[in-house]
């Protein structure tokens, strides 16, 4: 057994929040606890970028499987990564210090709390993206609730209690059927390996139920039209660091599950319930982007937008296509830095005006160029303008869906164009325009740390527009191979 | 030294852009303008190298995207007819640099002006040496973006921010129409090379796709799809709104972006797929019927309005109209004649009323000029010659391309061709008459300006007139010396080869004289009557108005179309948009969902507390109907 990179990965942030549970929290040591916890979550950022060079992008095998006894004949603690995990333990290491980092003035009660929080998240995030027994995976997946639950519950805005009950209503009532359907998928086969899953399949008369228990908490946590609606309240309510970790990270979860366990488990199901993922797709895209269109508070467009931005994703994977499930792992990852740095760029703003609406601003491009220049890369970036990451992602699934049907296609096309809509009438009226609050005359430019996290989202999203080979090319073989396997399992039928 | 013509002005935006603090107002102007004009003598060689030695090349320079069967390149295809718009564009690229320097000369933004117009260049040339559709497509929403920029460029204007979106947007339902025309040829090719597609297209010539129940022939869909992209970027008829608003980006930006290159896209597009339009009659006589639509209809707004740039741009949407009704009869050969011509003469006017405005001191309304051709002698001058060589004048390069266009619809032989050659000929004249009513308007009459004195009006400074002789010397010449080149009898063989494809020759008859001479001779003849309408009588045309008052308001409106979209799609998508949120998620799926069922329970529980109200006579109560009610139950069993 060599060195347990993974498991090392998991509980690294966590060691790092162990600490934090020492240090009492005070404006004085302030300072300290940020650099501990930023200090760890870089440790953990190498860490993964080591990962992804030992990777081998040859085989979709699992690599780096860590396999022990947790519960006898039960439940083995069994974790390990193949090409489509690794990028999204990469997109949480890496957004995560970037988070950390923007923590200046914002929260100064209980820093040290609240730095926990996050931490115990990023390890609960990184668990979610390898785990390969379904048990572990559930226990992390609604682990990350938690802290998130009291993020938004201690540090958040004016409703944020009524916005954490309703985050945490919502993604629960999902995960309770989920949990019913691990256990039933043991009761049915005996394991819950997904290793040993996906060789074994699963008997066709049971598909469609758990498929469907499945598919009420990913639709949940993605978040899919109809049950959206906590997502902009969340947002809305959390502080700006909570914003970014939920939507860069948080969201995509349930892409990532769609894909490991929807397509990998249930081909059968996956292919009956086709209809119904692209249905539910394509009002996402058009109905939030006109909901978008209608903001008034700058987050809520934002978290508006993501739904439809995911909207692209689940379609994309439904479309069961190479440049399908690339394109939405490439939405995914791209829509992490970008909407992560959206919701930076409100913060900035929010941080010297206390206010996130809209028309508290205009005609700031003057005062604050440099910020200017960055939201707008990101406010391209978000209408997947070519050159863009955005872009990459989005065209790709739009290619797939149109082999697969027409008119899904056709309609999320649409989406394209109300995208650029919202998102340039957005910046013209906080960014251009005569300036007539004269309380912005104060506000100062970006400083360095902002600078900094923001040029760190803004060069991966250029870059991957320009050249996504580094993407594709990890993520290539495990996703042509699981086609191929779905492709076999839906022919033989199990 | 290819591969230079893309980077330079690449390199001269990044310079400007990032480091124009740095290095000054001056250097900025003057890197980026040198750089992008060493990018123009390189085309000229690269051109030169194509016309003479028969250079064709395909250079990839590295890969794009690479996802499954999907392969795109970053990629220099250099052709005959990558090389006539490599010349257009960067030529009049690095004139229109050169020109700001002295027209924003006032401006505090220069480098980000420059830099704009640089990054322009690059994505233009991007879009036009593409050799895929992806790529292209790349160029595509870069220069819309450019476009953006630029036409915001005074962001503090609410009129100029609104026309930067509206560019943008509009120019997206276009793109919407093009992306699913990409999406269309990989599905039926699996590749989006042009060579490749271009390969496969005649092996499919019957293939018919089933959408909502209606069959349609494949290439017929694909053309139309390409052909609405096509539309949105060069402003035709329903997507044309967005082109005369965008006038309030500054000046320079018009004669580059919106006159000379970006908007000549689509008709570069429509001659680059030749090899696939050319199998679809269907979608070739649509483009020309919406050519010539747009061609009478921009030219009978253009006959009304005020704003001297305004009446330009309805100007260039009319010549794109003609541009594409030669491609719609076939000539597409012709079109980029006409496209390479243009550009020199309609930068030419666009640079010249630049300098009337800079002159005026910022006064774009035509009724506040006039009797100024002596103040300004070169302005006039310039003027006259692009005007001259934009209404057809014998022997200047209008009048080689644009007779070229109406002689190729009526030599078609079909229905549209001769409807097409009527209109065309209609509309020269009305070309003719609002030019003329420009120029006459601008410079002859009395002088009506009431804020500046005509003392103070003043000749522009020489860094801008220069450009305008260069240009000029184009609309004079380019049309006679590039004749042959372009359009001759060999044409197709010598020149253009591979780069257009034509399934039958082009018609090597004659029309009858009578139909050559026509069009000349309603130019000719169109300059005194415009002179006698706009100078000597002027009673005249007021009372034409008075007489057909809603006629006129119609074409002053614009045909309403502005309003029309404002009802239809602005309006509504609010409407839609507030709908959805705060009736459909507000109160139906959260009224339902999360706040629904969070107020039942609450509801239930108080119900359920009023149980547990402590009276322990209410307790024996329910306990005693309770137990009667259970031993009736057993007993009746």
């Amino acid at each position: 057994m060599n060195f347990p990179i993974i498991s090392s990965l998991i509980l690294l942030p966590t060691i790092g929040a162990f600490f934090l549970f020492f240090t009492r929290s005070s404006e004085k040591n302030n300072n300290t606890v940020k650099y501990v916890a930023l200090f760890t979550s870089f440790v953990n950022f190498f860490l993964s970028i080591y990962l992804w060079v030992l990777f081998d992008q040859t085989t979709s095998e699992f690599q780096f499987i860590e396999d022990r006894v947790w519960i006898e004949n039960f439940i083995n603690y069994k974790v390990g990564i193949d090409g489509i995990s690794i990028l999204f333990i990469l997109l949480t290491t890496f957004i995560t210090p970037l988070c950390i980092l923007s923590i200046n003035n914002s929260i100064k009660n209980r820093l040290s709390e609240f730095l926990i929080a996050v931490l115990i998240m990023e390890s609960f995030m990184i668990g979610v993206f390898c785990s390969l027994d379904l048990v572990v995976f559930y226990l992390f997946f609604e682990a990350g609730l938690i802290p998130m639950f009291l993020i938004i519950g201690i540090w958040g805005g004016a409703r944020r209690v009524y916005s954490a009950f309703k985050f945490f209503l919502y993604t629960l009532l999902g995960s309770v059927l989920m949990l019913v359907a691990i256990i039933s998928i043991y009761w049915i086969t005996g394991t819950t390996d997904v290793v040993e899953l996906y060789k074994i399949g699963i008997d066709v008369k049971y598909q469609n139920l758990l498929w469907l228990a499945f598919f009420s908490s990913f639709a949940v946590k993605t978040p899919m039209w109809p049950v959206h609606t906590w997502l902009p309240d969340a947002h809305v309510e959390a502080p700006t660091a909570g914003s970014v970790l939920l939507a860069a990270i948080l969201l995509k979860m349930a892409g990532y599950g769609f894909i490991r366990f929807s397509l990998g488990l249930f081909p059968v199901a996956s292919e009956v319930f086709t209809p119904l993922i692209y249905a539910l797709s394509v009002i996402a895209i058009i109905f939030t982007s006109f909901i978008a269109l209608m903001q008034e508070d700058m987050k809520k467009l934002i978290a508006y937008s993501s739904v439809a931005h995911m909207g692209f994703v689940t379609l994309g994977i439904f479309t069961l296509q190479q440049q399908g499930i690339e394109g939405s792992i490439i939405q995914m990852i791209s829509h992490g830095l970008v909407a992560a740095a959206l919701f930076l760029c409100v913060g900035v703003v929010y941080d010297r005006m206390h206010s996130r609406l809209i028309n508290t601003y205009g005609g700031i491009v003057s005062i604050i160029p440099k910020y200017s220049v960055l939201f707008m890369l990101f406010t391209l970036a978000a209408l997947g303008l070519p050159g863009t990451s955005g872009f990459v992602g989005e065209f790709l699934i739009l290619m797939a869906a149109f082999k697969d049907n027409f008119l899904v296609a056709v309609i999320a096309s649409l989406g394209v164009i109300i995208g650029a809509a919202y998102m340039l009438w957005l910046y013209k009226r906080v960014v251009f325009g005569k300036l007539l609050n004269n309380n912005l005359k104060q506000m100062i430019d970006l400083n360095k740390s902002e600078l900094f996290i923001l040029s760190c989202l803004g060069i991966p999203t250029l870059f991957f527009g320009f050249y996504p080979d580094p993407l594709i090319n990890t993520i290539e073989v495990s996703i042509s191979d699981l086609i191929e396997m779905y492709n076999y399992k839906l022919v033989s039928k199990f | 030294m290819e591969l230079s013509i893309i980077a330079l002005p690449l390199v001269a935006s990044i310079i400007s852009g990032f480091f124009g603090k740095f290095i000054g107002d001056r250097n900025s102007e003057i890197v980026t303008s040198l750089l992008v004009t060493i990018s123009a003598i390189f085309s000229v060689l690269v051109f030169y190298e194509v016309t003479v030695n028969q250079y064709e090349e395909n250079i990839i320079i590295a890969t794009w995207i690479n996802s499954g069967s999907l392969n795109v390149n970053w990629s220099m295809k250099i052709d005959a007819l990558s090389s006539v718009m490599l010349v257009v564009v960067t030529s009049v690229s690095a004139l229109v640099h050169i020109y700001s320097i002295g027209y924003m000369s006032h401006d505090p933004h220069k480098p980000r002006f420059m830099a704009y117009l640089s990054l322009f260049t690059f994505a233009m040339l991007m879009l036009v040496t593409s050799d895929n559709f992806i790529q292209l497509f790349f160029g595509w929403e870069g220069v819309g973006l450019c476009s953006y920029f630029l036409i915001g460029f005074w962001f503090k204007k609410e009129t100029a921010n609104a026309a930067a979106i509206k560019a943008f947007v509009v120019n997206r339902v276009g793109d919407f129409g093009f992306a699913l025309g990409i999406f269309l040829i990989f599905y039926l090719f699996g590749t989006v090379n042009y060579s490749e597609v271009f390969e496969l297209i005649p092996s499919i010539t019957d293939k018919k796709l089933v959408f909502l129940g209606i069959e349609v022939n494949a290439i017929n869909l694909i053309c139309i799809l390409l052909f609405v992209g096509a539309m949105g970027k060069s402003a035709q008829i329903l997507l044309h709104t967005w082109l005369p608003d965008a006038m309030e980006g500054p000046t320079p930006v018009s004669a580059l972006i919106h006159a000379a290159t970006m908007v000549t896209a689509g008709v570069f597009l429509v001659v680059r797929c030749s090899p696939i339009y050319e199998y679809s009659e269907l979608a070739l006589n649509i483009i020309t019927i919406v050519g010539m639509s747009t061609a009478f209809f921009a030219a009978s707004v253009a006959l009304v309005q005020n704003d001297i740039k305004k009446i330009i741009a309805y100007s260039t949407c009319s010549q794109l109209g003609y541009m594409f009704f030669a491609a719609g009869v076939g000539a597409y050969n012709v079109a980029m004649f006409h496209l390479f011509t243009h550009a020199f003469f309609k930068a030419l006017l666009f640079l010249g009323s630049g300098s009337v405005i800079h002159a005026f001191k910022d006064e774009q309304n035509i009724n506040n000029m006039g009797g100024v051709w002596k103040k300004l002698p070169y302005t006039y001058a310039l003027m006259i010659i692009g005007t001259l060589a934009l209404t057809g004048f014998p022997l200047l390069s209008g009048f080689y391309s644009k007779d070229a266009i109406i002689e190729f619809a009526y030599l078609r032989g079909n229905t549209t061709g001769f409807y097409a050659a009527g209109i065309g000929i209609f509309t020269a004249f009305l070309t003719s008459i609002y030019s003329w009513r420009l120029l006459f308007k601008t410079f002859h009459g009395e002088y009506n300006n009431k804020n500046i004195k005509i003392e103070e009006t003043h000749e522009s400074p020489f860094v801008m007139i220069a450009p305008l002789i260069l240009l000029s010397i184009g609309a004079v010449f380019a049309g006679y010396a590039f004749k042959e080149l372009f359009i001759g009898y060999e044409a197709a063989n010598n020149f253009w080869k591979d780069s257009i494809f034509f399934l039958k020759p082009l018609s090597k008859d004659h029309p009858p004289f009578w139909f050559l001479i026509l069009t000349p001779t309603l130019v000719i003849l169109s300059i005194p009557i415009a002179y006698y309408l706009f100078v000597k009588n002027k009673r005249l045309p007021e009372q034409i108005v008075t007489i057909n008052k809603p006629l006129y308001n119609f074409l002053l409106n614009k045909w309403y179309f502005d309003e029309l979209y404002d009802v239809l799609f602005v309006r509504s998508s609010k409407k839609f948009g507030l709908f959805l949120w705060k009736f459909f998620d507000l109160k139906i799926i959260d009224g339902l969902g999360p706040d629904g069922i969070s107020a039942m329970i609450k509801k239930f529980s108080i119900k359920a507390n009023k149980f547990q109200s402590g009276f322990i006579y209410q307790y024996a109560f329910i306990m005693l109907v309770g137990f009667s009610a259970l031993l009736t139950f057993l007993i009746v069993k």
